[in-house]
């Protein structure tokens, strides 16, 4: 019973719930047994709340009993990346500086979520403050890929894609800053997305970059995410960068998706996301998956976006200057790890140990890129001139939409690399970015889905659209999805070793 | 530096020009703060008034006042400023312990408010001093430094932080630097915080009180050698905590700064802290490296664009300008300039006002505030207005003298009895048994024994030496503690010698 309730999609299982033929208690169990039963080999989670989860699955079952009407999750077990702050539920975003840091309130996705029945498991581990592409990072140790446990997950959102990858949970929460939803979600073989910049409120999410970070829905199908998203997103006037407009419909637009049918639908593949640095298994996956497309009626085209070739550049200045100033609060004045105060140091020594104690190398390595990229002499030259290439980024993609409804690429340039392999070489690391960053900077939509393997590894495909158009994003991968008549996940090992 | 060295005032401006800038901080009235729902209630026990927002908490994410912000556009408008149509907030980056984030969200390039001006007027003379920008900010928490003998970090054993205020709206009014104001440049610099003081309380947006700290004034001084063209190294003073010290800090800073100059010193670009109690100022950080404040667009705000028909709307909403008022008021009054002027520098306008509204003549409502009260303020080194007495308890006491209950020696010792807290005028007469003794039977036993102890006065007055009646109502108003009404007492003793 076990064994099947933890393959079931998020969709299934809360019909299955609704219709009485399973408890939400029921799936929970399921669920922390399977964590219990793998997460020492795969280290999704930073925590597990099984009392918190399985209280909240009480409260679906009883609220079922009596007869109220449920959500579309309800009673869906899902894993929360520790970036999300929870009420009375340790949130340390991956770092030892907020070790032992419980929130004394909910993240506005948290809310949304436990109003909606979802069952919160516990906390995913993550690449400190979200910086990272392999979860390496983490100061609570690497987390592994169920495809293969020597190679990463992805990162920074690599518990959360592991954790559904390795059926520990049917959904996940990610945040996506430059690319930590779909490059993950990529790497495990699963579906990702990143909602426009404004769809889903950061009010609770431990800032990385402020006017890049966004929360998002990982899931093993489309449906799954699109219906995890619709909970989520919605204008938060706790978050003045939350849009004022209507959720977009991606529940309906999955659901049209995988009919299979993209007549009238016109395809751009972008030119400058292929190529030097591409592993050809990527691109000729990639390249299969175009023909699905045209094969259900998609116009496919290629498109040129010349300036998507300094996104990495833009956003590895643009990214370390908000996080200099995001990460200045951690100083151990309120909060958080405290060290040296032992009554002779002064209060600016106290500081200078904490954050020398608390911060990982990484966040180190940005703090002081951002540092100095803001510095009055160097602002122009650095974030400046970041900032005007983010501007002409988003024209490259408001030309490419003037004929073309989303943009496609490979959302990584490899397969899951190794554990250890880049974790010397910060730009080997960073440029696992390259072909997510664009959508980032220009606050679009993106979405990553199964594309088939290479060398026995998953392939994502990304596809990009408009501000606000996320359904596109869903309505196509729908249709890849379908293309490829079952989940790519099912064709996973079991774990082994 | 001694301050034996001191040059005199008068030399200093025969040989420097000085130039002033005033850098002043207004905490708003708004119910709320500026980032979050907290309330701005003052005195509050600490940390009673903060939330995830307001204490910098990890997730947490900024929801800009509106109130804040309409304040702000409305002493714009009052400083004859423009208004942005487009602005942003941005991160002033620097570690404090006080400071939640580790930045404040502030304004920098890109101020709400922009080059306006206001006049002031100092001894029949009008200034206009240029605005060069109002912006919004918010407050940071307040430091508290226990253990040491002087409260303040230096020998401290360990130090406290109270963020109730950490998060209240602040406005910044930054001026132009003002050249040419000569020997002037202390009382304009004073005439000014006066004025922009009542052009804030007139708007109603803040209770700009400056010994509760919710108006702050950051005092730049330079001066430049007369006949020379570039001007000198400036410093700025801080803490300066009441008008007064406004005009004492510039005096001061141009004399030090000359006697500097004069021994072929160099001027440091510092911070210096003034001292209320010496009137002298010491030396702060220096400014010479200058902080690096890293500034940036805030991200999570949304940037400010007023819909020029709000402005519009908010420029409707200004009261009279205190000057135009007191122009009018002036002449209501019937004072020359001069008089007007005094009554506006010492801050008393709205007092006198209110006092005359209450029912006293303008003559006088003006002697008691621009006297004996203005006197006292200045004694106790606090403003007219936070002295514990009421416009309307000043024209009382002026009513009881009128109805001649009272005379205007007991009327200093009932107005002494309202300010230790006793009470009304009329509660104080009573308590203090202070009332005017003219009845004349009570009366009449103290004149017939003055005459009998008097008996040579008595009988100069009987030889219609009426005059020397005087004497005998001085020994009356002696033996009767000067209750007696001497009018009375001086008929009974008439009517009895003559």
């Amino acid at each position: 019973m076990s064994a099947e309730l933890i393959r079931l999609t998020a969709a299934d299982t809360a019909a299955k719930i609704a219709a009485g033929e399973v408890t939400a208690v029921e799936v929970a169990h399921a669920h922390l047994d399977r964590i219990a039963a793998v997460d020492e080999r795969v280290h999704s989670f930073l925590q597990v709340d099984a009392d918190g989860a399985l209280a909240a699955a009480e409260a679906v079952d009883t609220a079922r009993a009596s007869g109220e009407k449920l959500g579309p999750l309800a009673g869906v077990p899902l894993a929360l990346k520790d970036v999300v702050v929870t009420k009375g539920l340790e949130t340390t975003s991956g770092s030892k500086i907020l070790k032992g840091w419980i929130p004394p309130y909910d993240a506005t996705i948290t809310t949304k979520m436990r109003d909606a029945g979802i069952v919160i498991l516990g906390k995913t581990n993550m690449d400190e403050f979200a910086m990272g592409s392999s979860t390496e990072n983490s100061a609570y140790g690497a987390t592994h890929n169920p495809w293969d446990l020597d190679r990463t997950p992805g990162g920074s959102s690599g518990g959360s894609s592991a954790a559904v990858a390795a059926f520990e949970a049917p959904l996940s929460i990610g945040t996506d800053t430059g690319g930590s939803i779909r490059q993950p979600a990529a790497v495990t073989g699963i579906v990702g997305h990143k909602p426009t910049y404004g769809a889903v409120s950061r009010r609770g999410l431990i800032a990385f970059s402020s006017s890049l970070d966004q929360a998002g829905p990982f899931g093993r199908t489309v449906l799954d995410a699109a219906l995890l998203h619709e909970v989520i997103a919605g204008h938060d006037p706790g978050d003045s960068t939350s849009l004022n407009v209507p959720v977009s419909q991606v529940v309906a637009a999955a659901r049209e998706g995988a009919q299979g049918d993209l007549g009238g639908l016109t395809v751009g593949v972008v030119r400058e996301l292929g190529g030097e640095g591409y592993e050809p298994g990527v691109e000729a996956a990639a390249r299969e998956t175009y023909a699905r497309l045209e094969q259900m009626g998609a116009k496919v085209v290629e498109v040129s976006c010349p300036n998507f070739t300094y996104a990495l550049a833009a956003y590895y200045l643009i990214a370390p200057s908000e996080c200099s100033s995001n990460l200045a609060r951690f100083d151990s004045v309120r909060y958080g790890l405290r060290v040296g105060d032992d009554g002779v140091n002064s209060l600016e020594d106290v500081m200078s140990l904490t954050r020398e104690a608390g911060f990982g190398a990484e966040v180190k390595r940005r703090i002081m890129i951002g540092t100095y990229a803001l510095s009055s002499g160097y602002y122009d030259a650095y974030y400046g001139q970041a900032q005007k290439v983010r501007t002409l980024i988003s024209r490259d993609f408001a030309a490419a939409f003037e004929t073309c409804d989303v943009l496609v690429s490979p959302a990584t340039p490899t397969v899951a690399f190794r554990l250890g392999e880049r974790v010397d070489d910060p730009m080997a690391m960073y440029a696992a970015d390259l072909c997510t960053l664009p959508a980032s900077l220009a606050g679009l939509p993106a979405i990553s889905v199964p594309a088939g393997l290479s060398e026995g590894l998953p392939v994502g495909l990304q596809i990009m659209a408009p501000a606000l158009a996320d359904d596109r994003c869903y309505r196509v991968a729908a249709a890849v999805e379908a293309s490829f008549g079952h989940p790519l996940i099912d064709d996973a090992p079991e774990l082994h070793r | 530096m001694t301050t034996s060295t001191l040059p005199t005032y008068d030399d200093v401006i025969a040989r420097y020009e000085p130039v002033i800038g005033l850098e002043t901080h207004v905490e708003l009235g708004t119910r709320t703060k500026m980032f979050c729902g907290c309330s701005t209630v003052f005195g509050a026990e600490p940390n009673t008034q903060v939330c995830p927002v307001c204490l910098g908490l990890p997730g947490s994410l900024p929801v800009a006042n509106k109130a804040a912000i309409e304040a702000t556009i409305r002493i714009g408008l009052a400083l004859n400023c423009s208004i942005a149509e487009w602005c942003r907030f941005a991160r002033k980056n620097y570690f404090y312990p006080d400071m939640p984030k580790n930045y404040q969200i502030s304004q920098y390039d890109e101020p709400l408010c922009v080059d306006g001006y206001l006049d002031v007027v100092v001894d029949g003379q009008e200034y206009r001093i240029g605005i060069e920008r109002v912006h919004l900010e918010e407050d940071t928490g307040k430091s508290l430094h226990v253990g040491g003998a002087t409260g303040r970090i230096h020998g401290a054993t360990h130090s406290l932080v109270d963020f109730n205020r950490a998060g209240i709206p602040l406005v910044e009014i930054v001026t132009k630097p003002v050249p040419g104001l000569g020997a002037k440049a202390p009382e304009v610099a004073k005439a000014y915080v006066t004025e922009l003081r009542n052009v804030i309380r007139g708007l109603g947006v803040s209770d700009v009180r400056m010994e509760q700290g919710s108006m702050r004034c950051d005092v730049n001084t330079s001066l430049m050698p007369r006949g020379g063209t570039e001007w000198g190294t400036r410093t700025e003073t801080k803490n300066v905590n009441s008008l007064r010290s406004v005009e004492r800090a510039v005096r001061s800073e141009m004399l030090r700064q000359a006697s500097v100059l004069d021994t072929g010193g160099r001027i440091i670009q510092e911070t210096r802290h003034f001292h209320e109690d010496t009137g002298v100022s010491t030396s702060g950080r220096s400014k010479e490296e200058a902080t690096d404040y890293r500034y940036f667009p805030e991200p999570d705000l949304a940037p400010l664009a007023p819909d020029p028909a709000w402005v519009e709307e908010l420029r409707a909403t200004l009261p009279e300008p205190p000057s135009v008022r007191r122009r009018r008021l002036q002449d209501a009054w019937g004072l020359t300039d001069h008089d007007m002027d005094s009554i506006a520098n010492a801050g008393a306008v709205e007092l006198i006002e209110a006092t005359i509204e209450a029912g006293a003549s303008s003559e006088t409502a003006r002697k008691w505030w621009l006297g004996v009260l203005a006197r006292r303020a200045n004694e106790t080194g606090v403003e007219l207005d936070a002295l514990p007495v009421t416009p309307a308890q000043v024209a009382a006491l002026q009513a009881l003298v009128d109805a001649g209950r009272i005379n205007d020696k007991l009327a200093r010792q009932v107005l002494e009895g309202v300010l230790a807290g006793e009470g009304d005028p009329e509660t104080v007469v009573a308590a203090r048994g202070l009332e005017v003794v003219s009845d004349t039977g009570a009366l009449g036993a103290a004149v017939d024994e003055a005459i009998a102890a008097n008996p040579d006065v008595a009988q100069k007055i009987r030889d219609g030496k009426v005059a020397a009646a005087g004497a005998l109502v001085g020994a009356v108003m002696k033996t009767t503690k000067g209750q007696a009404d001497a009018k009375t007492v001086r008929e009974l003793i008439l009517e009895r010698l003559t």
